[in-house]
């Protein structure tokens, strides 16, 4: 993959490789850290430099294959767009999603679909310049104006959607979409991936060319979706290449005709099932003393409903008040909920997200683990101590499991000798991230990180100390208190098995120190 | 082309190799043998021998293999005519497939394109209505300007489709056409027009969309279709809403008056919004102090507001905007909430939802305060979102919580973000300028940061404290002198700047450093940035003007430096301030005033938020995120000062059900007969202008004059209700009006009855919760919450009432109410904004095409006529009635549904009720309520059921059984019952009437007392017996009437034609004569009755 001439250079590689740094790394491959930096250079610093890269651009550019034949693509297409009787005019623009480019990491355009007129692959070096001024994939700016078009595009599973705007449009309503396709992708093929992308391609035109319609969303429901569409299992595919039957489905999707467009019809089940995960987040700010500067608690409640016929299902809590501020998938009776604080509605067939809510932070909300930290350097010196302990602090008396910390050390900490007591911790060098994966809190023994940590010698000894991101789980616990109290069914016959199910979450757990 | 393709393919073909490398590596799967096919000739004539073969899966593969080059953006368009051979496909998977090749590469190969047309025109006949849908879309994405007259056509013919899908891919075909022929604009105007009227939610963002598109200044087409929308926005799919929101955003500013008026005094950042608006203000506030709200306004804002709780962050995103931008400023408090929520989503919508509160947080920081800890700062979001929460949290200190920030600040400060620790020192910065508590603070803070390790952060700090001293010019020599010591260490041209300026403007205070840090700077002058050379030289200046004694020599140097620089600018400098401060023969009068002009008191600088300036775009919009107009922006308008007039909205009622208001509506009788006449011309001139804007303004002047306040809307827009009639009826027939002076009395006690009725059922509608669908549940409690609007309404009323003729005042609102909440009720009176009827009437008035719409209405009027279906005594105490609700069936599209209420007369429970034993006539169906565990004693349960009748009144007997008994009941079904109301207009009535003579045509002789010919006798006796839609009918002795029947949904069209004497004619129209002359028999009787 290093070695392998990439057509297009990365963005990143190519950053890379002309500040001379030793990491030629293309983003992909490895464990990819969360946030990917460039190692050792502060932008502002560097800004002369940065200025040449971006200057340099097209001189690079026109060496490389690619891009000639782009030019030459660019010229065909103008050349092209014009003949048929008119030239460019203002009003000839449509609204919304023009064109979809899929990126990969190393820079790569890999598929492109267009839903008007086609626009060149040229437009995206625009977003490569961008991509390169960021220097972080995570601060590429959603939405990038180019001279004839805007860009808006995302970042998902490590790989760029960037969709082509020609006139005014919500971002948001574009940002969106994007997420929604990608979540498409995620549930056909298991995962969102180039290499499930480029396995699928005819699947992902088939998909893309329903969702949109001259740029417009025409079917977005995942339930319509797979009557249109069937999602690829290897059987099917084994029968298809024998049978030649296809993938694409010839009922109709009734759901898109009538009111209630998130659910198929003629769903038959033989075990009726209907499980809701309550799922609670924390989200907290621990300041150095360990008091809480911010926590509050997010929550979704997942479904997975598998119900033959079409249910009507009104899903009431104990306690609904809790409930700040709900978000609801659209099968929700809005006003049901203002009246009565009750969840009635007709599910989509399968998985999917009922509702998000939050729990606001003027409720105090229970942190379930303390931790006791001392991270010093000292000064002129090339080393340092760490030393972490976690502990239970309000479990409600539930064990805490799952625990990992992750630390984003200084750019100065060249590595890291630590004995854990209890499971086992990383360090990247590279990227200078700490992980200690501890499991399960047993509270006669505190789990205990603790070791020195070499540093760079000569470079000044970091100003602040890393904050500790915090991940755990508690099985069975709405941190919240929320209870769903009944479950009940109207419409069709027969008795489903009902389930609820509760788990505490760290989110945005983060810890100053 | 081909010869281009070529060269290009082989371009191409030169990455390939590479690419294939990849992929090897990537993927061991058939997409890797894609790259091979663009570059081999050859093998593309393997695909073309394989897309003519006879099998299917050869064709499929091939097919498959070409979509993969065109996803990887490779030129496939040499193999168009091997392709376009299959567009008739029998395979699904091959046509689909094929429409995606043909849609990318028609516009290249327009004549073979050509070929394929006629499949689809074939296909838009199709009986299946996706065949007919997507033909439509394929055909539309096909851009080819000579199938424009084709596209137009198939257009018309959608956009008066039967199916709400089809339309719906109608009305995105709209912009196609329009984006491949601008001319065609006229034209399909006219379609948007038509599809704006259609009901179906599955419609209305799709049109809307259209519109924007093609029309959005044609705000008058949006009038009577504006409650409408309001009303179905909720049931819309969450894109739509989208588009919808926004575009009644803009709507809304250019109709209503200012909601911001009364509440100006909780912020003064809109003041110069009010300087435009104060003369106005002036005025109203002489007329009338409470400024009372279009209930148009409030409906929209009411109605958006269940749209905040979407999971779509774009939907959010468009609802808090029009809070921001048309409601009220007291209730837009309500969006912080939601918005905040957002920023638990992705970094992107994050991005954009922060950008957006930090423009809101501006000018008003009390919505988002409570909120102020959302903000704070996580050390692993991305830069760009730390600065944005930081931009926020700037913008939301005050002296309260300023404390606060700088603590949370300090962490900030020292994060390994270099970046973000910068814009941290910035925000202190802005926090010192804006907070005097805090400046002296701050400004020692950040003193402390001049000895931080990092360079970016003194710099920064530097040039923060440069304009913090400017505005406390005195006093700080100490710092100054701490500066200029930092020269030495400080690498940064900006800062180094900084620091000279402070030092050339304060030269007096420090006068042993000043001229000792020039002697340094001029050392290094050669090497220093541009920037900091230009300092350099105005530092010598001022210290040549106050101190030339010391510095003479050197500012000499420097300027003899300064003029042999490379840069022109600096050598420009360098020459002007050598000309005005080195007296000689040539420099004249200005040197005299060389100090005043270097040394004069400068203005601090105004720290501002980058996001000040965005205000003026429309929030959420891709203009406001990138701060410059976009194309296509559509700029939102200012609030107009006079609202225009609000009768456009008013939908007439279909022509029958209005003649039940009351003529007179006004206080008095006389003044509404001037008023009457006077807005019958302004309704006539705006009609037949389409910019009603300037007369409907004076039009509500005038009333102003006449001493209303404009808050008896409900009047206002009643008694504009009626002018709309009469100019409606002006188009067609002149009569009306005596008409209904005429039927006046007697129509308000019967609307009395109906509200009543009304009332009753739907009170028993909604005791059935459990099994109702969506769509009936919803409006279901809706109308909960209209009833707010309800009571508002009542108590407007009741002040009327003190004045007002009781009489006339009567159902004034009622019809008001149902005006603007149609949908609320599910059984109501014609529901004007539901009502396509007159409006479909109206357009055959003006569109030429021959298209009828047929839509399914919702019924006129809903007896309250229960039928036994088991009495007490034989039910062994339980009782049970039934009832015909009239509404579609949920359970099924050819069901009547029927509702049934038990009761329990006993003293013990009754369990297990449920129904057995279906002894169903041939291809009869039902579909029975769920069994009911258990009926309290003197309990009653209403459940709902739908028996499919087959179009015939056949008995349905089944048993209704408890845990102990089974009885035998049947339902046999009112011929009346087994029809859905149809809204039409009377020209499709008449050509639909025309199609169904002779043996589909019965008829009969009435007579009767004249009194039982009044239009509202006539409509009450008809609706009473059959659930038929009324049908506006220009000629006043023809009444008619339209349905379909539930099950096989043919037309049945009943005509009554008054006669000479006491007669009339009743004619029945309909393929199922049997049904016809049952119902001809059941109507005879009752029309002719007494």
């Amino acid at each position: 993959m290093l070695t392998a001439p990439s057509s297009r250079p990365s963005g990143l590689a190519r950053l890379q490789g002309r500040k001379g740094e030793v990491h030629l790394q293309p983003a992909c491959s490895g464990p990819r850290p969360k946030r990917f930096r460039l190692v050792g250079v502060p932008r502002r610093a560097s800004a002369q430099g940065e200025d040449l890269a971006i200057h340099g651009e097209p001189e690079y550019q026109q060496l490389g294959p690619q891009p000639q034949a782009s030019a030459l693509e660019d010229k065909l297409l103008t050349h092209l767009n014009r003949r048929p009787v008119r030239g460019w005019r203002p009003d000839e623009l449509g609204k919304m999603i023009h064109s979809l480019f899929l990126i990969n990491c190393s820079g790569d355009i890999f598929l492109e679909k267009h839903w008007k007129s086609v626009v060149s692959q040229s437009v995206c070096d625009y977003f490569f310049e961008a991509q390169e001024k960021a220097a972080d994939v995570e601060n590429v700016p959603p939405v990038i104006s180019t001279p004839h078009h805007y860009l808006i595009s995302i970042y998902r599973d490590k790989l760029f959607f960037v969709s082509v705007i020609q006139t005014e449009v919500p971002p948001l309503f574009v940002i969106e979409f994007l997420h929604r396709v990608a979540d498409t992708f995620q549930d056909y093929f298991g995962e969102c991936s180039e290499a499930a992308i480029k396995d699928n391609v005819v699947i992902v035109y088939e998909l893309l060319e329903e969702m949109l319609d001259n740029g417009f969303p025409l079917a977005t429901e995942s339930n319509i979706l797979k009557e249109l569409i069937k999602p690829p299992t290897i059987l099917r595919s084994v029968v298809n290449s024998i049978t030649g039957s296809s993938n694409v489905g010839d009922t109709l999707p009734t759901g898109q005709l009538s009111n209630i467009p998130w659910r198929r019809a003629g769903v038959k089940y033989t075990n009726n099932e209907a499980y809701f995960d309550v799922v609670e987040e924390i989200d907290a700010i621990i300041d150095k003393s360990g008091s809480t500067v911010f926590a509050e608690i997010q929550g979704v409640i997942d479904a997975c409903i598998k119900l033959s016929g079409m249910p009507d299902l009104s899903l009431s809590f104990m306690n609904p008040r809790l409930l700040d501020d709900v978000s609801f998938h659209p099968c929700i009776r809005f006003k049901r909920w203002e009246s009565e604080r009750v969840l009635s509605f007709i599910p989509p067939d399968g998985n999917f997200r009922l509702i998000s809510y939050r729990v606001s932070s003027q409720n105090l909300v229970a942190i379930p683990v303390y931790v006791k930290h001392s991270i010093s350097f000292k000064e002129n010196s090339s080393c340092g101590r760490f030393d972490i302990t976690i502990g239970p602090k309000q479990n409600m008396g539930k064990t805490i499991e799952g625990i990992t910390v992750t630390v984003h050390m200084p750019k100065v900490v060249l590595n890291m000798n630590l004995t854990p007591t209890q499971g086992s911790y990383t360090f990247d060098p590279v990227t200078k991230v700490l992980t200690w994966d501890v499991g399960k809190i047993t509270p006669q023994k505190l789990p205990s990180l603790k070791g020195l940590v070499n540093l760079q010698s000569g470079a000044p000894k970091p100003e602040e100390n890393p904050s500790l991101n915090i991940q755990f789980k508690i099985q069975q616990l709405a941190i919240s208190g929320l209870k769903v109290n009944r479950l009940d069914m109207y419409g069709e016959k027969y008795k489903p098995f009902k389930g609820v199910k509760y788990v505490t979450k760290a989110g945005k757990f983060q810890v100053r120190t | 082309m081909s010869g281009n393709s070529f060269a290009y393919s082989e371009q191409a073909g030169g990455g390939e190799a590479t690419e294939l490398g990849q992929e090897a590596t990537s993927t061991v799967s058939p997409s890797g043998a894609f790259g091979l096919f663009s570059s081999d000739l050859k093998k593309n004539e393997d695909l073309k021998q394989m897309l003519e073969s006879n099998k299917d899966s050869a064709k499929l593969d091939a097919m498959k293999r070409i979509v993969g080059m065109i996803a990887k953006g490779k030129n496939a368009s040499e193999l168009f005519p091997a392709v376009v051979k299959n567009v008739a496909s029998k395979n699904i998977e091959i046509k689909k497939l094929v429409y995606v090749y043909l849609v990318r590469y028609a516009e290249e190969q327009q004549d073979l394109a050509l070929l394929s047309i006629s499949t689809f025109q074939r296909a838009l006949k199709d009986p299946n209505q996706l065949i007919r849908a997507s033909a439509l879309r394929v055909l539309s994405s096909i851009r080819v300007p000579i199938i424009v007259p084709i596209m137009m056509l198939a257009i018309k013919e959608a956009s008066a489709d039967l199916s709400p899908y089809v339309r719906k891919n109608a009305a995105h075909a709209i912009q196609k056409l329009y984006s491949l022929d601008p001319e065609q604009k006229e034209m399909l105007i006219e379609v948007i027009e038509k599809l704006l009227k259609d009901k179906s939610t599955l419609v209305a963002g799709s049109v809307v969309m259209a519109f924007e598109e093609v029309c959005p200044d044609r705000i008058d087409l949006i009038h009577k279709n504006y409650r409408k929308l309001c009303n179905l926005l909720v049931d819309v799919e969450e894109w739509g809403q989208v588009v919808i929101i926004h575009m009644l955003t803009r709507y809304a500013r250019t109709q209503f008056v200012s909601p911001w008026k009364e509440d100006d005094g909780l912020e003064d950042n809109e003041k110069n919004f009010y300087e435009s608006d104060d003369e106005q203000k002036e005025k109203t506030d002489q007329k009338k102090k409470p400024y009372a709200m279009d209930p148009d306004h409030r409906l929209l804002i009411r109605n958006t507001k269940p749209l905040l709780q979407s999971r779509n962050a774009a939907v959010v995103m468009a609802v808090a905007q029009l809070y921001w931008h048309i409601s009220p400023k007291s209730e837009v408090g309500i969006i912080s909430k939601s918005l905040v929520r957002l920023l638990r989503s992705n970094r992107e919508v994050q991005y954009i939802v922060l950008q957006n509160i930090a423009t809101m947080s501006i000018q008003r920081k009390g919505m988002f305060e409570p909120y102020l800890k959302s903000f704070y700062v996580r050390s692993t979001d991305p830069t760009m979102i730390k600065i944005l929460k930081l931009e926020i949290l700037t913008n939301l200190a005050n002296e309260a919580n300023i404390s606060t920030l700088l603590r949370e600040f300090q962490t900030y400060v020292k994060s390994q973000d270099k970046q973000f620790a910068a814009a941290t020192i910035q925000t202190i910065g802005r926090c010192a300028t804006n907070i005097s508590e805090v400046t002296d603070t701050c400004l020692s803070g950040l003193v402390c940061l001049l000895s931080n390790r990092d360079e970016i952060v003194v710099a920064e700090s530097v040039v923060v404290i440069k304009k913090l001293l400017q505005m406390q010019p005195a006093q700080h020599g100490e710092i100054i002198k701490h500066m200029a010591k930092l020269l030495d260490s400080i690498t940064v041209p900006v800062a180094r700047a900084s620091i000279l300026w402070l030092i050339g403007e304060n030269c007096e205070r420090v006068p042993k450093i000043a001229p000792d840090v020039l002697r340094k700077m001029a050392k290094s002058f050669t090497n220093e940035d541009d920037l900091v050379k230009l300092q350099i030289l105005n530092l010598g200046a001022k210290l040549y003007l106050t101190n030339s004694k010391q510095t003479k020599l050197l500012t000499q140097y420097i300027l003899n430096l300064g003029k042999y620089d490379q840069n022109y600018d600096i050598r420009d400098r360098t020459r002007f301030i050598r000309q005005l401060i080195v007296p000689n023969e040539k420099s004249g009068a200005l040197s005299k005033y060389a100090k005043k002009i270097f040394l004069a008191q400068k203005p601090a600088p105004l720290l501002e938020s980058p996001f000040k300036d965005r205000d003026h775009f429309q929030l959420g919009t891709l203009s406001h995120t990138l701060n410059t107009k976009a194309i296509g922006y559509l700029e939102l308008s200012n609030w107009p000062e006079v609202a225009p007039d609000p009768s456009v909205r008013n939908v007439e009622v279909i022509e029958l059900a209005k003649e039940w208001t009351p003529a007179g509506k006004a206080k008095k009788e006389n003044p509404a007969k001037k008023f009457y006449s006077d807005s019958e011309e302004e309704e006539d001139s705006s009609d037949s202008s389409s910019d009603s804007e300037s007369e409907s303004g004076s039009a509500s002047g005038e009333q102003d004059e006449e001493g209303d306040s404009s808050e008896d809307s409900s009047e206002d827009s009643s008694s504009e209700h009626r002018s709309d009639s009469e100019s409606v009826s002006e188009v067609g027939d002149k009569r009306t009006a005596k008409r209904n002076s005429k039927s006046k009395g007697k129509s308000d006690s019967e609307d009395e009855e109906k509200e009543n009725e009304k009332s009753k059922t739907s009170d028993s509608s909604s005791t059935d919760s459990s099994s109702v669908e969506e769509s009936s549940s919803d409006s279901e409690s809706e109308s909960e919450s209209e009833s707010e609007s309800e009571s508002k309404k009542v108590t407007m009323e009741k002040e009327k009432k003190t004045k007002e003729d009781r009489n006339l005042t009567k159902d004034v609102s009622l019809l008001d109410l149902d005006d603007f909440n149609p949908v609320s009720t599910p059984v109501v009176l014609p529901t004007p904004a539901l009502s396509p009827s007159l409006i479909a009437d109206l357009e055959g008035l003006n569109l030429s095409t021959s298209s009828s719409v047929i839509s399914v209405n919702t019924p006129v009027f809903v007896p309250v006529k229960t039928h036994v279906l088991l009495h007490r005594m034989s039910g062994r105490g339980l009782a049970a009635h039934y009832f015909f609700p009239r509404q579609p069936c949920i359970f099924g599209d050819k069901m009547v549904s029927i509702q049934i209420t038990l009761n329990n007369t006993t003293d013990r429970k009754i369990e297990n009720i449920h129904i057995e034993g279906k002894k169903l006539p041939m291809g009869m169906q039902m579909h029975v309520f769920n069994p009911i565990e258990s009926l309290e004693p003197e309990g009653s349960i209403t459940v709902s059921m739908g028996i499919d009748f087959c179009d015939s009144t056949q008995t349905a007997s089944f048993q209704l059984c408890t845990k102990d008994d089974c009885f035998n009941v049947n339902i046999q079904p009112p011929v009346g019952e087994l029809l859905l109301p149809v809204a039409m207009s009377e020209k499709d009535f008449k050509k639909e009437q025309g199609m169904l003579t002779g043996m589909n045509e019965t008829s009969t002789v009435i007579i009767a007392a004249p009194q039982n010919f009044t239009p509202s006798v006539i409509l009450q006796k008809v609706v009473n017996i059959a659930n038929v839609g009324v049908v506006p009918s220009g000629q006043d002795n023809i009444y008619r009437f339209a349905a379909k029947t539930v099950h096989s949904g043919s037309l049945m069209l009943v005509t009554v034609e008054l006669k000479e004497g006491s007669t009339a004619q009743l004619i029945i129209n309909t393929e199922r004569t049997v049904i016809g002359s049952v119902l001809l028999r059941e109507l005879k009787p009752v029309l002719s009755q007494g």
